[in-house]
């Protein structure tokens, strides 16, 4: 069925016990992103080891806060997993991967041994109003993590 | 559905329903269609579809500009149109009629013309704009405009617990710095009717102009613009059975008369130099441009159907259908209705939150998905009017809103699904 389809229990999953969610201190950057047309809302944290190596450094912590659907909420706990861990080029590497998922209108299964649990979001591509709720920390985190190379490369162009 | 519960004392919803070609359709897999969206946008009878079609195969042309047959016909059916709503809306004269896209350009149209108007009712430092807590972001952002460009200042009456307007600071808010007191009749997201008797007096005891959005109240209950005792009221066609792309202001021939104009180009004008220009008389002063003429005669159809339904009859089946819905939701485990929950005032919109156990609240966007594939149509998010979200700590609500072709049975199948819901994302 289509709802199943869409709604698959990792993602419930992620929603009901969501992974690394709170706000942790020690960060090179936050932002607030937020969806207007239903009120979805994320303020997301990104910790670099060490900005100065540019797309090298590694992602030490990814913290949020959130509120809205199953799909964002789930969304932003599995981004959690795939990222922690890896360096900046290949987070953004998984994002393009997922973004291109979530732009497949349903066609696409994705690869699980790059997107792992976000494989589960394929269903999500088949419901053009939703495919933004599942976008939306993975935006965020583009954003800030952007802000915070930007933020190192500012602070050696001063000294 | 037996005739038992299609029926409501006021209007048999059977018939009216077989005038509603949209409403025989299904969604998903097989599933008739359950319209609870009727806030957002209602569907059109038959007689309106059939007017626009008739209008474009038979009589188009453009309208005040020729003399041949079909500018004639097209133009008789446009002013036609007009003449409905004016005797719809109960106006003093029908060139207080000013057709627009939508409630939205409707309300831009009064902020900015009050903006840019001279005294007494142009808007500068130290003059105010009083709004309320309530109002749809098309009554709020074009007043945030207006006051910024102008240097005014916008204040606003905020809400009770219970959803409606708080009046305890009513002489305070309104005070007599204040200008325009622009005021929406019935809420999209709570449903409340407001109380706009008082409000309109203690306006125009201060002196200021007082502008309605009916945008939620045309649709559902009679209206009449003199009884009302504002100065301008805004509405939209396709809420209230008409087409997209026709609204209306209805504004006092003498404001009209006076404010300067807000869209320039061909038949708002008198007489053109190229060193200026003189205008129209009112209406079509503020009718720049040619006018979405077979959307006015679709607007006319649609006040043709209400009119023979009879907008007390429409009022009253509502209500049944509103004190139905708020009964059974009342009694739905979990669900928590956002906004009055007395039939009494209350328009033809429901906001609720829905929790279940092990979960807690379940998310309007889950909530409207899972109600979708079981073929039920709610409106779910903020609903253009954020600040109510937030007076009330919720990131959004369900919406399940009513026509005159609402059925009871389609209240017991939302009841039902949103069991279905909980079931669904229960732990």
């Amino acid at each position: 069925m289509k709802l199943e389809s869409m709604y698959q229990e990792i993602i419930l999953d992620h929603y009901r016990s969501p992974h690394h969610k709170g706000l942790r201190d020690g960060f090179g950057a936050e932002v607030h992103h937020i969806n207007p047309t239903c009120g979805d809302e994320v303020t997301l944290r990104v910790h670099l080891d060490d900005e100065s190596q540019g797309e090298q450094a590694i992602i030490k912590d990814v913290s949020y806060e959130s509120q809205g659907c199953s799909i964002s909420q789930a969304s932003a706990s599995v981004l959690t997993d795939l990222v922690i861990g890896k360096n900046v080029a290949e987070a953004f590497a998984v994002h393009e991967a997922f973004l291109e998922l979530m732009q497949s209108k349903g066609e696409a299964q994705g690869d699980e041994d790059v997107l792992e649990d976000a494989v589960a979001f394929a269903g999500v591509s088949k419901f053009p109003a939703r495919v933004k709720c599942a976008l939306l920390s993975w935006m965020a985190l583009k954003d800030a993590t952007a802000q915070a190379l930007a933020r190192s490369t500012q602070k050696e162009t001063e000294q | 559905m037996t005739a038992e519960l299609t029926r409501t004392a006021a209007i048999d919803v059977e018939r009216v329903r077989k005038d509603f070609p949209i409403l025989e359709r299904t969604v998903g897999e097989g599933r008739p269609l359950v319209y609870l969206d009727s806030a957002a946008s209602s569907q059109k009878p038959r007689q309106v579809i059939e007017a626009m079609s008739d209008y474009y195969a038979h009589h188009h042309s453009n309208v005040h500009r020729g003399v041949h047959a079909l500018a004639e016909e097209a133009t008789a059916l446009y002013e036609g149109a007009r003449d409905k709503v004016a005797a719809f809306i109960n106006a003093p004269d029908r060139n207080e009629v000013i057709f627009t896209k939508n409630s939205s350009e409707a309300l831009n149209l009064v902020a900015s013309v009050l903006g840019w108007a001279g005294e007494p009712y142009g808007l500068g430092p130290g003059d105010r704009v009083v709004i309320t807590q309530m109002e749809h972001h098309s009554n709020i952002v074009p007043w945030q405009l207006t006051t910024q460009r102008t240097g005014s200042e916008l204040a606003w009456l905020g809400l009770t617990d219970d959803g409606r307007l708080d009046l305890s600071n009513l002489d305070e808010v309104v005070n007599e710095h204040t200008k325009v007191v622009s005021v929406v009749h019935v809420s999209n997201i709570l449903g409340t009717v407001n109380p706009l008797e008082v409000i309109v007096r203690r306006a125009h005891d201060v002196g200021a102009v007082v502008v309605v959005d009916a945008s939620q109240s045309a649709p559902h209950l009679p209206l009449d613009v003199q009884t009302l005792g504002a100065d301008f009221v805004a509405f939209t066609g396709h809420k209230m059975l008409g087409p997209t792309g026709i609204g209306v202001l209805w504004g006092r021939a003498e404001l009209l008369n006076e404010l300067p104009p807000f869209l320039g180009g061909g038949e708002m004008v008198g007489v053109v130099n190229m060193e200026g220009s003189t205008y129209a008389p009112i209406p079509h002063k503020y009718e720049a441009g040619t006018m979405p003429i077979a959307e006015a005669v679709g607007l006319g159809a649609a006040v043709d159907y209400l009119t023979a339904l009879g907008m007390d009859n429409v009022a009253r089946h509502e209500h049944e259908i509103v004190s139905y819905a708020l009964e059974r939701l009342g009694a739905v485990d979990g669900l928590r209705i956002i906004g009055p929950t007395e039939p009494e005032q209350h328009g033809a919109a429901i906001s609720f939150i829905l929790s279940v156990e092990g979960l807690g609240e379940i998310h309007p966007h889950d909530v409207g998905q899972v109600l979708d594939e079981q073929g039920i149509a709610v409106r779910v998010g903020q609903h253009c009017a954020r600040p109510v979200c937030v007076r009330y700590g919720i990131p959004a609500t369900t919406r399940a809103s009513f026509s005159v072709y609402t059925t009871r049975a389609e209240i017991d199948a939302l009841v039902d699904g949103l069991e279905h819901v909980k079931r669904f994302f229960g732990a």
